[in-house]
């Protein structure tokens, strides 16, 4: 076999291995199923309920997308205004860190008592956990920009917008999509605590009213199907990172000699 | 070597806002005049006094090096003359007119390349056309023209074919013409080098010496080359000026009397060794406190 081979199918190598490790030792030593179903109990629980954990699982699915695509929007405009101007970067960032420091499962019954049960709420709190790594991201892409390439611009009669256009927003992008990354998983993290709190759809609610009713290898079920949600979508944005900023990948960002 | 470029001469220099003193002959003659300047900026441990009693003048088409001990304000000079910095005390004009923001039409390199990783090499070499007044405007329009222009200027350095590259695929000698392209393409009266080839291997710096020799031989734009190699500079420059260690001043001004064009070769005659050497005693004079 050769070695791009073995890379090819390692990760499903170490997949299957962790769930057999977990299936040997919940049998060798007797754990209740109460306490931890093994994954044949947790797979047999997701055939029983195959209908039921695919509707929940296109709801919290697009429910993150949307709280996601509001975060890359909202992210990506704050951030190009808080790279743009050192004032504004001042003055802004000690907030942004405060309310990046509150917990987010404390917004939730305030976004249920504004919005009602339903999708919205988990839909801001996707929006607002996962937005803020697009901020920080996009704006250290501005402000690492090269000071001497400033100035050879600037020296040109380059206005501020032009040096922003052809240099600023193109540099930026590897930190961007580098933070989509992030922002998805985070998104996914969102969603679930904002139903679980409070929601009548989504695997968060699923999750959480199978444990009220004791059904624990319905919980992992659904715990399985949010990982592989969240691997899904990981992967898409790895790959349009590597896509769309390939040159970032050849060369190192100062392309020093 | 043949460049499809205007002569120099015609080169289409903005009209500054206003003109502080009708130009006569004196001042057409000078294109950089610094006059007494001084310059202060806050540092990190307080003030900095960086500059003081700087006097400097470069004639048209004249290429001057300036030397001096690290320190000692050469760069802050560059960033004067092309007005990205203001002078605390003192004016400088350029062209017979007094700098009061970026001057618009300066070229410019420094020792890091600092190419554009996801252009190709000519988008590299046309990047101040989409920027420059009245190429901006243009560029669109005549994209075809500029661009042959970028394909006879990357020839003259030694880069044919190699326009569809993107940097990371060049070694660092081949950036830095991309570089020095760069900041020539829009034909510009005044070149500002900043330790362009400092990075380089000593074999590689030679050959960018004459490579940069040649250009300016051909286009004849005024150069200010900030350097640590004092051969450099002496093979190089018409003039050369010695600046003391900080705050910097303009402790001498050397006159370089070779001919041109000059080849590699009179870098070991003892005149050229002898000038060498009066330099370098300066500078270990001026770097004592």
């Amino acid at each position: 076999m050769s070695q791009n081979t073995v890379e090819t199918i390692a990760p499903w190598v170490f997949t299957l291995a962790i769930f057999a490790v977990w299936e040997i030792a919940c049998r060798l030593f007797g754990v209740d199923p109460f306490i931890l179903p093994p994954p044949s109990a947790a797979f047999a629980a997701m055939a029983q309920y195959w209908g039921p954990l695919m509707r929940h699982s296109a709801v919290t699915l697009w429910t993150t997308m949307a709280g996601f695509a509001l975060a890359v929007a909202f992210g990506v405009a704050l951030g190009l205004i808080v790279g743009w101007s050192r004032t504004i970067y001042r003055g802004l960032y000690p907030v942004m860190i405060g309310f990046n420091c509150i917990p987010k499962v404390a917004v939730v019954p305030i976004l249920i008592m504004w919005f009602g049960i339903g999708e919205v709420p988990a839909i801001l709190t996707a929006f607002l956990i996962s937005f803020f790594p697009i901020v920080v991201n996009v704006a250290t892409g501005l402000a690492t920009m090269e000071p001497e390439l400033e100035d050879v611009l600037r020296a040109l009669g380059a206005r501020k917008l032009d040096i922003m256009l052809k240099v600023g927003i193109p540099r930026t992008q590897p930190y961007l999509f580098g933070s989509l990354k992030v922002a998805i998983t985070l998104a996914f993290v969102g969603t679930i605590v904002s139903e679980t709190v409070g929601a009548n759809a989504g695997l968060g609610y699923l999750i959480a009213l199978a444990g009220s009713n004791f059904q624990v290898p319905l919980v992992f079920a659904a715990l399985i199907l949010l990982a592989i949600e969240g691997i899904a979508m990981y992967a898409v944005f790895a790959y349009i990172e590597v896509y769309f900023t390939r040159w970032a990948f050849r060369s190192s960002m100062s392309a020093a000699t | 070597m043949s460049v499809a470029m205007r002569p120099v001469g015609g080169l289409p220099v903005e009209p500054r806002a206003r003109h502080d003193a009708p130009g006569g002959l004196d001042s057409m003659a000078t294109t950089v005049d610094i006059g007494d300047i001084s310059l202060n900026y806050r540092g990190a441990s307080g003030n900095v006094l960086a500059l003081q009693n700087t006097t400097m003048r470069i004639g048209r088409g004249e290429f001057a090096a300036v030397v001096g001990p690290s320190g000692c304000g050469k760069s802050s000079l560059m960033r004067l003359v092309t007005g990205l910095v203001r002078p605390t005390t003192g004016d400088i004009s350029v062209f017979g007119e007094k700098v009061r923001g970026p001057l618009k039409i300066a070229g410019m390199a420094f020792q890091n390349p600092n190419l554009l990783p996801w252009r190709k090499v000519i988008d590299n070499v046309l990047l101040p056309l989409e920027i420059v007044r009245p190429h901006r405007r243009r560029f669109r329009a005549e994209k075809d023209k500029y661009r042959a222009q970028g394909e006879a200027l990357l020839k003259t350095v030694g880069l044919e074919g190699f326009s569809g590259r993107f940097p990371w695929e060049l070694s660092g000698g081949m950036q830095q013409r991309v570089s020095l392209c760069r900041a020539l393409i829009h034909q510009p009266a005044l070149l500002m080098l900043d330790e362009p080839f400092a990075a380089l291997d000593a074999f590689t710096r030679e050959e960018l010496w004459c490579v940069l020799r040649d250009l300016w031989q051909e286009l004849r734009f005024t150069v200010i080359l900030v350097t640590h190699d004092l051969r450099e500079a002496a093979f190089l420059a018409d003039t050369i000026h010695v600046m003391s260690a900080r705050p910097g001043r303009v402790v001498m001004t050397k006159t370089v009397p070779f001919p041109r064009p000059r080849e590699l070769d009179i870098c070991f005659e003892p005149a050229f060794t002898d000038i060498v050497q009066e330099l370098r005693a300066k500078i270990a004079e001026v770097r004592k406190p």
